[in-house]
């Protein structure tokens, strides 16, 4: 089931992850539900934006680093068509700024704080992603 | 400081999900096609909740505020409304599209494919759509 990826890697990955958003909770009691986070950011003119942008710059900053530093390969770029490449990004734009959340937000600092709201929404969002991708690759034999 | 803990925590979250292989599109689909089923980001989700969740419940329960800022800032929606429900769902397709969740999406960008700007640039036009479509955005 694993390839290049051990064991220690996606644990070992998971736990910076957990470690990050310990790091922003504990450190200045934010969230760090990276669409929540970005998505302020072209929401209407907030103030003290700045650890946003420098939120968003270091998560760019931080995976280039662990290539730099590990010799690990770039993952390759979607292979998706363009139609559904565009499709997915609206779909998870405009789904993760109605349901309030993703992944990090809702999936990792929601469960951690025990909110019912975000383990419904990362249920939801689970089974919707499992049901679609059943659908869509293997019922209608889309190239996804 | 606050924005030192901005940069420090973005670049954590940015190597976790590169080291975890996140990032990868491939592998993130693999997990959600239980026909041929990748459980890496199940290890990942337990990684990062072995971590997160006993730390969140002390720093909630004991510490009662952040070190650098005066309170937690926590999300005041508490009921489970149909936009959460909706939303989710739509979020759920379109992450099994394309295999891109927002933090892989934005972490990716630094790899240099297009692929992955147009990505991004659709998610943000949704998400603004959204934000058009619901005028009195609470955030």
């Amino acid at each position: 089931m694993f390839d290049s990826v051990s064991f220690i890697h996606v644990l070992g990955g998971g736990a910076l992850i957990g470690l990050a958003a310990v790091v922003l909770f504990a450190g200045i009691g934010r969230i760090a539900g990276i669409c929540g986070i970005a998505f302020s950011l072209i929401a209407a003119p907030v103030t003290k934006q700045a650890w946003r942008i420098l939120f968003i710059l270091g998560l760019v900053a931080g995976s280039l680093l662990f290539h730099a530093l590990s010799g690990q390969e770039y993952p390759p770029a979607p292979d998706t068509s363009l139609p559904l490449l565009i499709i997915g990004g609206l779909l998870v734009g405009f789904g993760t700024a109605m349901g309030n959340g993703c992944t990090s937000g809702h999936g990792i600092c929601g469960i951690s704080r025990f909110s019912t709201r975000s383990i419904v929404a990362t249920l939801t969002f689970m089974a919707a992603a499992i049901v679609s991708m059943y659908v869509f690759r293997h019922l209608l034999g889309w190239s996804i | 400081m606050q924005k030192i803990i901005a940069l420090l925590a973005g670049i954590l979250f940015g190597a976790g999900l590169a080291a975890s292989d996140m990032n990868n599109p491939e592998r993130v689909q693999g997990f959600l096609d239980l026909l041929n089923w990748d459980p890496s980001l199940m290890f990942v989700m337990i990684g990062a909740l072995a971590i997160a969740l006993p730390c969140f419940q002390l720093l909630l329960k004991k510490q009662g505020k952040p070190y650098f800022a005066a309170k937690f800032s926590l999300p005041t929606k508490a009921s489970i409304d149909k936009p959460l429900l909706i939303g989710a769902s739509l979020f759920g397709m379109g992450w099994a599209i394309v295999g891109y969740c927002p933090g892989p999406a934005i972490a990716a960008l630094g790899y240099g494919y297009s692929d992955v700007f147009i990505f991004v640039g659709a998610m943000l036009v949704g998400a603004k759509a959204q934000q058009w479509l619901t005028p009195k955005h609470s955030k």
